[in-house]
């Protein structure tokens, strides 16, 4: 039981309190006498002065946007600039009666009641009292003018200036650029309100969202003095705003034309690389879409058309298109073969066609179904064997061949400043524990050896992969900005660089993938026989399943469509790389056939001069570049 | 061995000296008096301030309700039962505002609340501004006065705990009034001047490294508008701004209930909630700020008397901190408001919309109640 408090102490603490009280009360008491002196100070002394602020004439402090950072090729080719345009703006506490105000402007320039759903829409995101809020963009000279004849009857409307985005190349750069919008209620939430107080549009895609913070700039603003009724009388006092940053970006305007050129009109993707640098040079996903309809507000009929367009245009091939990679991965899994000590250079595998795990029935088939007799690992890169490669999966084991696979960015993602970049599938124990509850079947790894199975790339991871090996190890993500005003992008999470044992492995692996480009039995020898420089590189096919239950009810359009992906990855001049390309043609078939031109036809606008010749400083560096590790 | 002897006063004897409803049911009639007069004030002022909705006034006067009933049932403990079930009550609270922080890292934001879905929601650092002087009262009052350098280090570790987690929620307002809410306690308590003196130097260096380590970008900018709000005049500065320009305007005897010009324009954010004072100095001048003002005091003076007649020193801290930290309250409300001080975000008691603030103040006036009239029994003793 807790002793009370003691007697003795009683009357002493009570006198304690008691004047520790007293005191509390003369503080309470002359705070209390601050306050009112400050109530006398505001509402007596100052009368006057803020009476007439709030009566009379009314300052307001209007935010003056910053102009938008502009955005440029690698050659200073303009991508992303800013246009004057003219708006149509309604301040609610002008207008009166607002929506009478709002029928009175349908009625002028002759528009239909939807548009007045549309203002009165746009009207309920208005923010700060006084602020002008744009209901109609784009307005033509007859809008304007029509607007000026009846002004006497449209209190608070008026026609504002100011700079909207604009994209001269259109679709284009439509998939790494990307575009800006309206802001919508939701961003608005997560907006700091203050710097975006007088912008209405922000990054929705590509590097307009990605960069968006140093695309935006900081907001200025201007304190004017305004009438009853809401006229600007005069400006007391501006600052200005800070504009926000232009970025170069890696992209090459001319490779990019070409590379669309190179796929000629077919679905697909492409994306090259520059293995050095991690500079990426083109980036094409087609079809496109003109990024220009979605500034001023896409029209419901126009967003539906993209959308469910069978070919699909905003989805953007080489960020969110995941593939399983077919024979393309096979040169990673070779040196993850070797650098793993399973597998020399010289071993061989005897290949009647098919392989079979010890122990189990089900045969493994090669794509060449007469076999190719025996291989060693040279000869099963250029022969794209996928006999030895099984064997290769089995002997190296699930377990390894993801942790390599991963070192090479499959299943994750690789790029540093690409926006929503999908991070593809490479599988694992765990991952199909999690996922399926179910193990790990040895089988599952060996269809991993030949790229089938779970595993899904993106075009860019396979890009990167092939850099990867170009660059023998030497990880730089992916990137599109060059610089931003001047300062080149900052890699805060780096991947390590891969390591071999060996390095010479880099250049075996290396001379397999000419083999396919170069020699007679080489899956891709036809494409090498007319190429005027050493080209390293990889085909393969990608398995359509999707939408084949449909096949029976609109089998014309669709049967084509069932066809597998043609790829091709590659990086050139073998010897000097300085373009690491991967070329996904969707329903492609043949990525030897269809694929490996493309990729050739990139290449070339790239490495070759106006003559056809291979540009002098690409040709092969003197001896010391190969003494690097 | 007390709480029995209690019971054990012959009936007679208790109803002569509790004879009268209010005093049997444990609810001090000044002090309830005052609160239904500020009550009505609040409601009637929200009125404008929100527009005319009556949507936001029922709500209030709900949760105002539901405040009284609160404060009821508070008043009806014992203090020493109280006293008694304090320790675990702030290792309790304490435990939550940790889960809280844990929470809000996870979420990458901030977060201020429990929330169960379906079952219940809300702010473990509400309880805390009770428990904060509960705790310390109950610390203090086993020890001698006035209290030594020990007990007093003790006592500010125990008032740090829930500062630091609360300023970390972020939330300084609140961080703040429980800061002063311990701090009171210690001052009633008789902490020497010169230690008083030593804690307010030390916190200045204090303050500096919260500036530095501790604070976020938005606190930073309220202090900073806060020493020049023409810095940030579209942002916080244009709160100050605005809401000067209210009061200002207002005069002596203001522009009339619901004639305010600058709130009714939407000129004044946030009218009904934290600067809902701007609105009434609008329409009601000087004279109604002053007005309010004196209930105010009326209520302080009410706390400060029962701090004195109480017989316990558990009771007399607990009630010298309540009352103290309610004055708080308002000093810096109307403070921030008009411009004297930065805007921490703390309602106005009983006037700003917001029922959890309104329930928290009327369960620290159940507190005074049952302090003051449970005091008679052992008197008698």
């Amino acid at each position: 039981m807790p002793q009370p408090i003691r007697l003795k102490d009683h009357e002493k603490d009570a006198r304690q309190v008691r004047s520790r009280v007293f005191i509390g009360m003369a503080v309470i008491a002359f705070l209390s006498c601050l306050l009112v002196a400050r109530m006398y100070y505001l509402q007596v002394m100052q009368y006057d002065y803020h009476s007439t602020l709030s009566e009379n004439n009314r300052v307001h402090v209007q935010p003056i946007p910053p102009t938008r950072g502009l955005i440029y090729d690698r050659n200073g080719v303009i991508l992303a600039d800013n246009r004057p345009s003219f708006s149509l703006t309604v301040t609610r506490e002008r207008a009166g009666d607002w929506k009478k105000t709002l029928d009175t402007v349908v009625e002028v320039l002759g528009l239909q009641p939807e548009d007045k759903e549309l203002f009165e829409k746009r009207m309920r995101q208005g923010r700060r009292p006084f602020e002008p809020v744009p209901i109609l963009f784009e307005l033509t000279e007859d809008q304007i003018a029509r607007i000026a004849v009846n002004q006497f009857r449209l209190p608070g409307i008026d026609v504002a200036a100011q700079l909207v985005r604009h994209y001269p190349l259109g679709e284009h750069f439509a998939h790494s650029v990307g575009y800006v919008g309206r802001i919508n209620e939701q961003e608005l939430k997560k907006l700091d309100p203050v710097n975006y107080s007088g912008t209405h549009h922000i990054g929705k895609t590509g590097i307009e969202r990605f960069y968006e913070s140093e695309l935006h700039g900081q907001v200025g603003y201007e304190e004017v003095e305004t009438n009853a009724r809401g006229r600007v009388l005069r400006v007391l006092n501006r600052t200005d705003p800070k504009p926000g940053k232009d970025i170069v970006l890696t992209l090459d305007a001319n490779l990019q034309a070409a590379a669309e050129k190179a796929l000629g009109g077919r679905r697909g993707a492409i994306v090259a690389i520059q293995p050095r640098t991690g500079e990426v040079l083109a980036m094409v996903s087609q079809p496109s879409y003109n990024p220009n309809l979605f500034v001023a507000g896409i029209s419901f009929k126009d967003y539906a058309e993209l959308r469910d367009s069978i070919d699909r245009p905003l989805y953007n091939r080489v960020l969110r298109g995941l593939y399983p990679p077919g024979s393309t991965i096979k040169p990673v899994v070779a040196l993850s073969g070797l650098d793993a000590g399973v597998v020399t250079p010289s071993t061989r595998v005897f290949d009647p066609g098919y392989y079979q795990l010890p122990n189990y029935d089900h045969k493994y088939r090669n794509w060449n179904h007469s076999g190719d007799g025996w291989v060693d690992l040279e000869t099963a890169i250029m022969r794209s064997n996928d006999t030895y490669f099984y064997d290769l999966a089995h002997k190296i084991g699930i377990d390894r061949l993801h942790d390599y696979l991963n070192r090479f960015g499959i299943g994750q993602r690789v790029s540093l400043d690409m926006f929503e970049e999908a991070s593809g599938l490479m599988p694992s124990r765990e991952w199909k524990r999690v996922t399926r509850r179910q193990v790990w079947f040895p089988g599952e790894t060996l269809i991993l050896g030949i790229g089938q199975g779970y595993m899904q790339t993106t075009p860019l991871q396979l890009a990167q992969a092939t850099s990867l090996i170009a660059s023998h190890g030497k990880w730089i993500r992916p990137h599109l900005a060059k610089t931003i005003e001047n300062q080149p992008p900052v890699d805060s999470n780096p991947m390590p660089d891969i390591l071999l044992k060996d390095p010479a492995n880099w250049d075996r692996i290396t001379q397999g993938m000419e083999a396919v480009v170069h020699a007679p039995r080489g899956t891709a020898h036809k494409m090498g026989a007319t190429a005027a420089y050493r080209i390293a590189g990889k085909s393969g096919t990608a398995q359509v399943v999707a939408i084949r239950q449909n096949e029976r009810y609109n089998s014309a359009a669709l049967k084509e469509r069932h066809r597998d992906h043609a790829l091709f990855v590659g990086f050139a001049p073998a010897d000097n790389p300085q373009i690491a390309i991967s070329v996904m043609v969707e329903n492609g078939e043949s990525g030897s056939g269809v694929a490996a031109p493309v990729l050739k036809e990139v290449a070339d606008a790239w490495l070759l001069d106006e003559n056809g010749k291979l540009k002098a400083e690409y040709a092969k560096p003197v001896v010391a570049e190969s003494t690097k590790p | 061995m007390n709480s029995n002897f209690d019971r054990t006063i012959p009936e007679g004897d208790v109803m002569r000296r509790r004879s009268t409803l209010l005093q049997r049911m444990h609810i001090d009639g000044p002090l309830l008096l005052i609160l239904l007069m500020l009550g009505a004030v609040g409601l009637f002022v929200l009125y404008s301030a929100s527009g005319k909705s009556w949507d936001l006034v029922i709500k209030q006067g709900t949760s105002f309700g539901l405040g009284l009933v609160a404060m009821i049932v508070i008043a009806q403990f014992e203090p020493r039962f109280m006293a008694r079930w304090v320790p675990l009550g702030y290792l309790i609270g304490v435990a939550l505002l940790v889960v809280v922080d844990v929470m809000g890292h996870n979420a990458m934001g901030a977060t201020r609340w429990i929330n169960i879905p379906g079952v219940i929601r809300f702010q473990p650092s509400e309880f805390m501004k009770l428990l904060m002087p509960m705790m310390v009262a109950w610390y203090l009052s086993k020890r001698s006065l006035p209290p030594s350098f020990k007990h007093i280090v003790v006592s500010l570790i125990t008032i740090g705990i829930p500062f630091v987690l609360i300023l970390d929620q972020p939330d300084l307002g609140t961080a703040m009034l429980i800061l002063a809410s311990g701090g009171f306690v210690l001052f009633v308590g008789g902490m020497q001047w010169r230690w008083l003196i030593g804690a307010v130097a030390a916190a200045a260096p204090v303050a500096v490294a919260m500036w530095f380590f501790v604070m976020h970008d938005y606190q930073k900018r309220r202090v900073l508008t806060f020493l020049d709000p023409e810095m940030d005049p579209l942002g916080s500065g244009w709160n100050i701004i605005q809401s000067k320009a209210a009061i200002g305007s207002g005069g002596v005897f203001g522009k009339g209930w619901l004639l305010g010009t600058q709130s009714h324009l939407d000129f004044l954010p946030e009218s009904h909630t934290d600067f809902i004072i701007a609105v009434l100095g609008e329409e009601f001048g000087m004279v109604g700020v002053c007005l309010l003002l004196c209930l105010y005091l009326l209520l302080i003076g009410r706390g400060l008397t029962i701090t004195i007649q109480a017989q316990t020193l558990f009771g007399k801290l607990l009630a010298g901190s309540v009352t103290m930290t309610f004055f708080v309250y308002v000093f810096i409300n109307i403070g921030m408001v008009s411009g004297l001080l930065p805007v921490v975000g703390v309602p106005l008691p009983f006037i700003s919309y917001g029922g959890t603030s309104v329930v928290t103040l009327l369960c620290g006036f159940g507190v005074l109640m049952a302090i003051h009239t449970h005091r008679k029994w052992i008197a008698q003793s």
